[in-house]
Parts: C-alpha cells; structure tokens; sequence
C-alpha cells in the first residue's frame, strides 16, 4: 500500500519543506516579512465494518498556511499543494502577489506580534511503520469471528514553521492510531484503542484479549438505571471527554479576559475564585505530548504550563495576539488557546482496586457527546457509551443502558471526587477532521461518590 | 482557470489500472474571509484547495487515493494507488464492488447569483466594521464580533463510464455574535447561531436575514438577558423557532436516517441509529403533521446540486411522510447494501475525504398555523430560539439541547425572556409530541458549515429549512441555580 509516484517520505517532506520556505525567501519584497506553517501527512485509512474493510484509502496532502506582513498589516493565505516544485512555486507566487495587494486595504493590526528572535528546531520521532496491508492482517485475524468497526490511520504527519528572518522548525511523527470496537448487539461494544509510534503486534493482542472479556459482561441482559445521583468510576478515557470539553474554551486567556470560559467562577476576580478538589493538578506539557514545541508565530513553547494546581485556576494558555490584546505575556499557545498536550496529576487509588473502590455504582468505560449545559455555572452534559457496567460489591453485574449526566465540573472534580488514580494513560488525541491530530492528553481514572443523572 | 475544467481523459498517460471501474472527483475551492472584532479588523485570510480523488473498483475490491497533484502523471499515480488498494484488500472487502453502480451521470450545476459581481475587500469590512461599531455603546458587552467567509467552488466528476459532471457554487457564510457580562452573569447572542444563515448566493442573503444593523438588536438582547430570571423547569409546552428546529431537525431526524449508520459504518466513532431497516414503510415516527423532505434541489439552500459526489443526480424527495418513516439517507452504495430506496447523498467535504451518507438538504415542510395561533394555543410553555448547546446519545434517541433565548407563554400570551432555556427528550417519542407546524410565513432557511461524521473524519455542508413548531408535554428546565 506504499504510496506510488508520490515523493511522500518523511525525508522528502522534510526538503519540501525547505523548498517551499527557500521559495517563500525569495518572493518577499525587502519591506516584507513572512511566516510560514507547513502541515503534510501521508495517511493509509482503512475504514473497518463487521470484521471486513469497508473504505481503505490512502491520502497525500500538503498543505502551507502563509502570512504576509509589512508593518503591522498583515494577512495569510493557506494553500494546498501539489508536491511539484515547479507547480507550486506558481501557486505561492500568486497566494503572495494577492496577499500583497490585500494588504494595502487593510488597517494595521495593533495585535500583531510574531517572533523574531530565531529559534530553530528538528524533532523527529521514531518509524517506519509497517505497509498498512500487515496491519489489516493482525486485526482480523485478532478479531476473527467479532463484529469488528473501526479505523487503521496510519503513516507519517509532519509539521513545520519557517519565516523569513531564517528561522525553521520541523516535527515529524511516523505514528498509527486503530481505533476499534466489537459489538455484541444494537449499542452494545467494547472500544479500545492502540496508537503510537512502533507497532506492537503483541499489544495489538492484549488489547483484543482484554475486550474480548469485557465483550462477556457487554452479552449479560442490561440494566435500565432510573434517573438520580450514583456513585461512579470514571476510567481515564471517560475522564478524555470530560477535561477535553474543558478545553473549549476553558483555559484560554481570550475566554477568561471576556468572561467567556467555562471556568471563569475559578477566576474569583476581586474575590476568592470557586476551587476543585485540592488533588486536581492540570497543566499543558509539551514535552510529555507528540504536540509540536512551537506555535504557529513561531514562538517555541515552554515544557510546562501549570493550569490548575492544588485545585485553582493559577493559567492560561496565551496567544500572542491575546498576549497583545490585554497585555499578557504569551506562553506558547496557538490562536484556537487549547492544551495540545494536557497532563493532569494522578491520585493514590491503584487502578486495579478501581472496582473494590467503587464497589456498588456504575463503572464508565466511555463518555459521548458532551456540552455544556450551563457554560458560566461549567454546568456540562453528556452520555454514557460503551463498556458501562452494573458494579455491585466491586463486581460486574450487568451492562447499562445508556444514561445522560448533567453536572457540574465544581461537584465532578470538586465535592463529588473520591480519588484518582495513581496510575495516568497517555491518550493519543485520534482526530481526523481535515489531517491527522498531533495532541494528546495524559489523564488518572477518577472515582466520584456521586454523578447526577437526568434522562 | 481551474484544473479540474482544463483535463480530458485524453490527457492521462497509458493507465495499467485493470479495473471494473474508476473515477477522478476534483475539488477546486477558494474562501476569504473577513472579521472586525471588538472594533479591529482582524487580519484577512484567504484559503485555496486543490486536489483530487481517484476511486477504483477492481478484483471485487474498492480502493480511493487522494492527491494535490492534479497533474495528469499525478492523477494516473492516485488511480494506480487507488487500483493496489482495491485489489490487496479485495478479499477482506465487506461489499463486492463488481456489484457497485457505476454512474455515468453528465451535465452542470451552477449556484444562484453564480456570476453576481463579488463586493469589494474594502465594502466588506466597511460593513462589517458598521455592524460592529453598533455594539459598543454599554461596558458591560465585553465581547462582539461580525464576520463572513465568501466562498467560490468547482467540483467536477469524471468516471470510466462516460461521466463528467461540473458544478459550481458559491456560498456565503455570515455570522455575528454578542457577549455581555455583569455580576458573574455572561450571556452571548448571536445572528441564528453560529453561520446559521449560510446560504448559496450573493448578497441577497444579508438582506434575507436583516444582516445590516441586526448586531445592536442582539447585543440589546444580550443585555436583557443578563437580567432575565432563569427559564423554569417542569414539564410544559415548547414553541421551537426554526433557529433551533434546525438542530432538532438535524440531531434527531437527520443523523439516526443515515443508512451508513443504520448499517453499522459509524458504530465506532459518531454512532448508530435506533432507527433499523425494518421500520421503513410503517413506523410512526412522528405526529401526522410531521413532513420531511430531502431536498437538495431547493436553489439558495446551502447543500443544494446537482449531483452527489458518487454522480446520482440530485432529487426531492419525502422521507417521512404524516408522520410515517418512508425511506433513509442513504446513497447509491448504501441502498444496494440495505435493499432499500434512499436519496442522492453520498458526499465528500473535500478532496482528500471519500464521500459518505452525508444529509445535504433536509427540510421541514410548513403546515398551516400562523405564528400568532401558536402562541394563543398554548396555556403554560417557553419559545426557545438559536441553539447554544446540543448533546445526543450514540444511538440518536436521548437528547438535551440548549438555546440561547427563551420567552415565557402563559395563557396564550407571549410574556417574559427567561435565559438558558433547556430541554431533554427522546427522538422516538418526542417527534409524536409535534402539536402545530407552523405555515410558510414562519419559514427560515438556515443551515450548518460544520456537520461532523466520518472515518476519517469529515465536516459538511448542511442546510435546514423549518417553520417554528410547538411540542407538547416537553421537560424543560433553566440554568445552575446560582
């Protein structure tokens, strides 16, 4: 399934790169400046359903996204490419001779601040990966007999920053994600993932093994909880959807400038802000994630961003034009200001006295569909998917039919937390919406002695 | 000129594809967007995408590969890409695709005020610059901006049969939005939601909507809203304006009628469908004053064409019918896996996304009740506008969704505005509870850029046309008690 007539490896991405930035350095007049974000992926997709490949496909794409500045106008032109040099010298030749002709229509930009102190840089992670035809065959084969859904991404995304005072930086991460459920009947399933950057035919098969037990508790008759408060456990891929709604919006500095984020009550302006549970510890940590360590001006993004500590709002994640706006000191953060690589602190609770722990309530294997109900009150909504079982003295008794929550984040992570787990998971963000995601978040499970349920 | 209108098949090199069947989709878009924020224009952006798809059905297998090189050496390479494909996953292949249509679709479909004169750079933020100014007269708005993208399209469809379709869009998406705060209270309105009233055309859809001058109205409301007491909560009437039964209509009719979900595709990431095959042709899913169209047809609606991205050509039609489940969303590929009738709907979002059961258009059909009757009828309920807030289970049935205003109604008499209207239900029994439809007067043809769905993922185009509806007997509730 290698890619043919396609110069789609990391390493010619890499001089693509290059090629396109050297490009760019020679169409910019002498009172310009440019940034430059490349973003290319060579993606195998392979679309499974009911044990057997339902869409495999394979996608070349390249992408730069340019910003022409001169003085404090500016503006940008984000483009797809062809991969041929001569083609796409054409292609920026023209995105920059109509930046350069819009600029002289626009205001000057009183929050323009990009970096011009030159910070090179080059992380390449581990590879190859195996051809995706390997792959197909150890799931199958893993799975045979289940009714098997999900999707193989796989092969190399790259990202890289490049302006004209010289600066580069290149992030390459040869990197696969499979996510897979097995379903016994109707919304009845196992989910399980396995991503990374090597594969791991033997993990590929713990995984299987695993859900394949917990495909027995999904086959007993389910259990149809009426609406009220149960005491739950969250596992950490639940917890993904819950700290991940936080992240809209919830740690921006914009948000919290104009009272817009979820989590302004921490604020506690003129006051003392409303808290968390002290045990709560979040922070944005590039360098526990797969996340690039620069932004898109081309600022280089500290290791750690502490957020919450000790169960207070003590950050935010800072662009620089937000930087500019309300004069604040920029931390790295790109213009959408959400964590790219959360990491929130552990508990005491071993993970494998998560059941003994709970034990009656509901264990909740996954989370769907989350918003907020209330965003000022971090009033959050959402349903139970998956593997959510019936536990009863730190038993599996039955599975459950799906149940809505709706709380608030003070009472989930605040009044209501029992413990967390010692033990954190590296969750791979597995997002394709328009290219591979390149985030992730490190997250406990978390034991809680009450969730509200209403439907 | 586009490369998609420059090629003929002639151009390709010799091909060695041994295939049953292939295509080549070109996506050739470019957008501008422009937005003044608090006052400053915001720099301006501009995106150009260019790509193709090649799709081939070969040894029983199926197989895509996108590319940005549309050359014709980059286009023989993703159909050769495509035809390894189809045939090294043939034998695990779920459909065999020698049993797949193959279109051979022709013709061209432009959208309306395709060649209206584009408005200036400078017009556009004048505009919006206007819009945004109206905002700034009362400190506690803390935040507002106005925005739009224009965007130009040419898709075109090109299959071994003899196919070539072109079609041609151009949209517009405009949006604004107001946030006030005072005393731990922060309340955001916006123009219908966010580009709610997107819409295939030119200028004449700002003045469709109000556009001009409508930001100081919905800071005004936000304002009022900050003072509103909290919507109550009980179990009462609820009259749904067409900026929030767009997302009824799309949460709980659109996703659970998509017969890739009913067949399973989507188990493993956007979910399944409590609806199954069995139910078409006799399953009450709603009152009888309930009437759903797909309709892809109707000119200034966002999702409207010619064709679908596999090369069906575009048509209206009822997939429920006085309330009666007739037929699902589903293509050309869907309907002969399901053995059942379905819609032109196989859609991509892009170049690089290969098409799926996707809603394009899907519509409410008026009934006869004026806006006024609705209110008279109703003795104790809440009007709630603009969705803020949407959430639903997997399998598309138990759902709460939130609006961004709401109006008591007490003894048939529109009263009070109440905030964070909310309401919960379940898709099977709430669309039996439709009590008035509103006629054509209440009309609105909105829609969504962003339905996501997909592996790997893809956000589409959608559009909406409802009148305001009341529902009976509905659980609503307010905000956090503060």
């Amino acid at each position: 399934m290698a890619p043919r007539g396609e110069p789609a490896g990391l390493a010619a991405m890499e001089t693509y790169f290059h090629d396109v930035a050297a490009a760019l350095d020679g169409l910019v007049a002498a009172s310009e400046t440019y940034t430059a974000n490349f973003s290319a992926e060579t993606s195998d997709f392979v679309r499974f359903n009911q044990g057997k490949v339902r869409q495999p496909g394979n996608v070349v794409q390249r992408y730069v996204d340019v910003d022409l500045i001169n003085g404090a106008r500016h503006a940008s032109h984000r483009l797809s490419l062809a991969g041929d040099l001569a083609a796409d010298n054409e292609r920026l030749r023209a995105a920059v001779a109509g930046l350069r002709a819009a600029l002289p229509e626009l205001d000057p930009d009183p929050h323009l601040l990009i970096a011009t102190d030159v910070v090179s840089t080059r992380t390449a992670r581990a590879g190859p990966l195996p051809p995706a035809e390997i792959v197909i065959d150890a799931l199958l084969d893993a799975a045979r007999g289940e009714d098997l859904v999900g999707l193989y991404a796989g092969g190399p995304v790259c990202r890289g920053f490049a302006n004209s005072f010289g600066q580069r930086n290149w992030h390459e991460a040869p990197s696969f994600n499979l996510q897979w459920s097995l379903y016994h009947r109707a919304d009845k399933a196992v989910k399980s993932a396995l991503s990374g950057v090597t594969w791991d035919e033997g993990a590929l098969a713990a995984k299987m093994s695993e859900a394949r037990g917990l495909l027995g508790h999904i086959a007993q008759p389910a259990k149809t909880l009426a609406p009220g408060k149960y005491r739950v456990f969250l596992t950490p891929a639940a917890m993904e959807d819950i700290v991940g709604l936080l992240c809209w919006g919830g740690f921006s500095a914009r948000a919290h400038a104009t009272k817009q984020s979820s989590l302004t009550r921490m604020r506690g302006d003129g006051g003392e802000g409303a808290r968390l549970d002290p045990r709560i510890g979040i922070a944005e940590a590039i360098a526990d994630g797969v996340a690039p360590a620069f932004q898109n001006e081309g600022f280089a993004r500290p290791d750690r961003v502490p957020l919450i500590d000790a169960g207070r709002l003590v950050g935010a994640l800072t662009s620089p034009r937000t930087a500019r706006e309300f004069t604040l000191d920029a931390n790295g953060a790109n213009g959408w200001e959400a964590p790219e690589a959360l990491v929130m602190d552990g508990g005491t609770l071993a993970a494998k006295d998560a059941l003994a722990a709970l034990d009656t309530g509901l264990y909740i294997g996954n989370l769907h569909y989350l918003n907020y109900s209330d965003r000022p009150a971090c009033r959050m909504t959402g349903m139970t998917r998956f593997a959510t079982f019936w536990v009863e003295g730190g038993k599996i008794v039955a599975p459950v039919n799906v149940l809505r929550f709706d709380d608030t984040i003070f009472r989930i992570l605040g009044t209501s937390l029992e413990a967390l787990t010692a033990e954190t998971e590296l969750i791979l963000e597995s997002g394709t919406y328009r290219e591979r995601a390149l985030a992730s978040m490190r997250l406990p499970g978390a034991l809680l002695s009450e969730l509200t349920f209403t439907l | 000129m586009p490369d998609a209108d420059r090629f003929t098949v002639a151009d390709l090199p010799p091909l060695r594809l041994d295939a049953d069947y292939w295509s080549l989709r070109w996506v050739d878009e470019a957008c501008e967007s422009y937005a003044v924020r608090k006052n400053v224009a915001l720099p301006f952006c501009a995106s150009t995408e260019r790509g193709a798809m090649a799709t081939v059905h070969a040894g029983g297998g199926y197989g895509y590969a996108a590319t940005g090189d549309t050359s014709p050496a980059g286009l023989a390479a993703a159909l050769e890409r495509a035809a390894a494909l189809a045939r090294a996953t043939a034998k695990f292949a779920l459909i065999d695709s020698r049993t797949l249509p193959r279109p051979a679709s022709r013709g061209e479909y432009a959208s309306p005020a395709l060649a209206a004169p584009a408005r200036s750079r400078r017009d556009w933020y004048e505009l919006l610059m206007t819009e945004s100014r109206a905002a700034a007269f009362d400190p506690r708005i803390v935040d507002w901006d106005a925005a739009v993208d224009v965007l130009t399209a040419t898709h075109r469809l090109v299959t071994s049969e003899g196919g070539d379709v072109v079609q041609r869009y151009r949209f517009l998406l405009p949006g604004m939005s107001v946030t006030a705060h005072a005393e731990g209270v922060t309340q955001t309105r916006t123009l219908h939601g966010h580009r709610g009233i997107c819409q295939q055309g030119s200028d004449e859809i700002l003045a469709r909507f109000g556009y001009e001058g409508a930001m100081r109205r919905i800071a005004d409301e936000a304002l009022e809203l900050l003072a509103a007491p909290n919507c109550p909560s009980g179990t009462m009437d609820v009259l749904l304006m067409p900026d929030q039964m767009i997302l009824q209509i799309h949460e709980s009719i659109g996703h659970p009628l998509e017969l890739d979900r009913i067949l399973g595709d989507e188990r493993n990431f956007a979910g399944t469908s409590f609806v199954t095959p069995d139910m078409f042709g006799s399953y009450r899913y709603g009152s009888e004053l309930l009437n759903v169209t797909f309709d892809p047809t109707r000119g200034e609606e966002l999702a409207s064409y010619g064709w679908d991205d596999e090369g069906a050509p575009a048509e209206r039609v009822h997939l429920i019918r006085n309330g009666i489940l007739e037929r699902p969303l589903g293509g050309a590929t869907s309907q002969l896996r399901a053995g059942l009738p379905g819609t032109s709907n196989a859609r991509a979002d892009n170049w690089n996304r290969p098409p799926i059961d996707r809603m394009a258009n899907l519509n409410i059909e008026p009934g006869d009740a004026t806006f006024d009757d609705m209110i008279a009828g109703i003795d104790r309920g809440v009007l709630m506008e603009t969705n803020c807030s949407w959430s639903i289970d997997d399998s598309r049935n138990k759902f709460q969704f939130g609006c961004e205003r709401g109006r008591l109604i007490e003894n048939g008499k529109l009263g009070a505005v109440v905030k964070n209207p909310n309401y919960r239900g379940i898709s099977a029994t709430f669309w039996r509870s439709l009590a008035r439809v509103g006629n054509a007067d209440t009309v609105q043809v909105l829609g969504s850029p962003h339905c996501g769905k997909g592996e790997p993922s893809q956000v589409i185009r959608v559009g909406h046309a409802s009148p305001a509806c009341v529902f009976k007997d509905v659980a609503v509730f307010g905000g956090e008690e503060e």
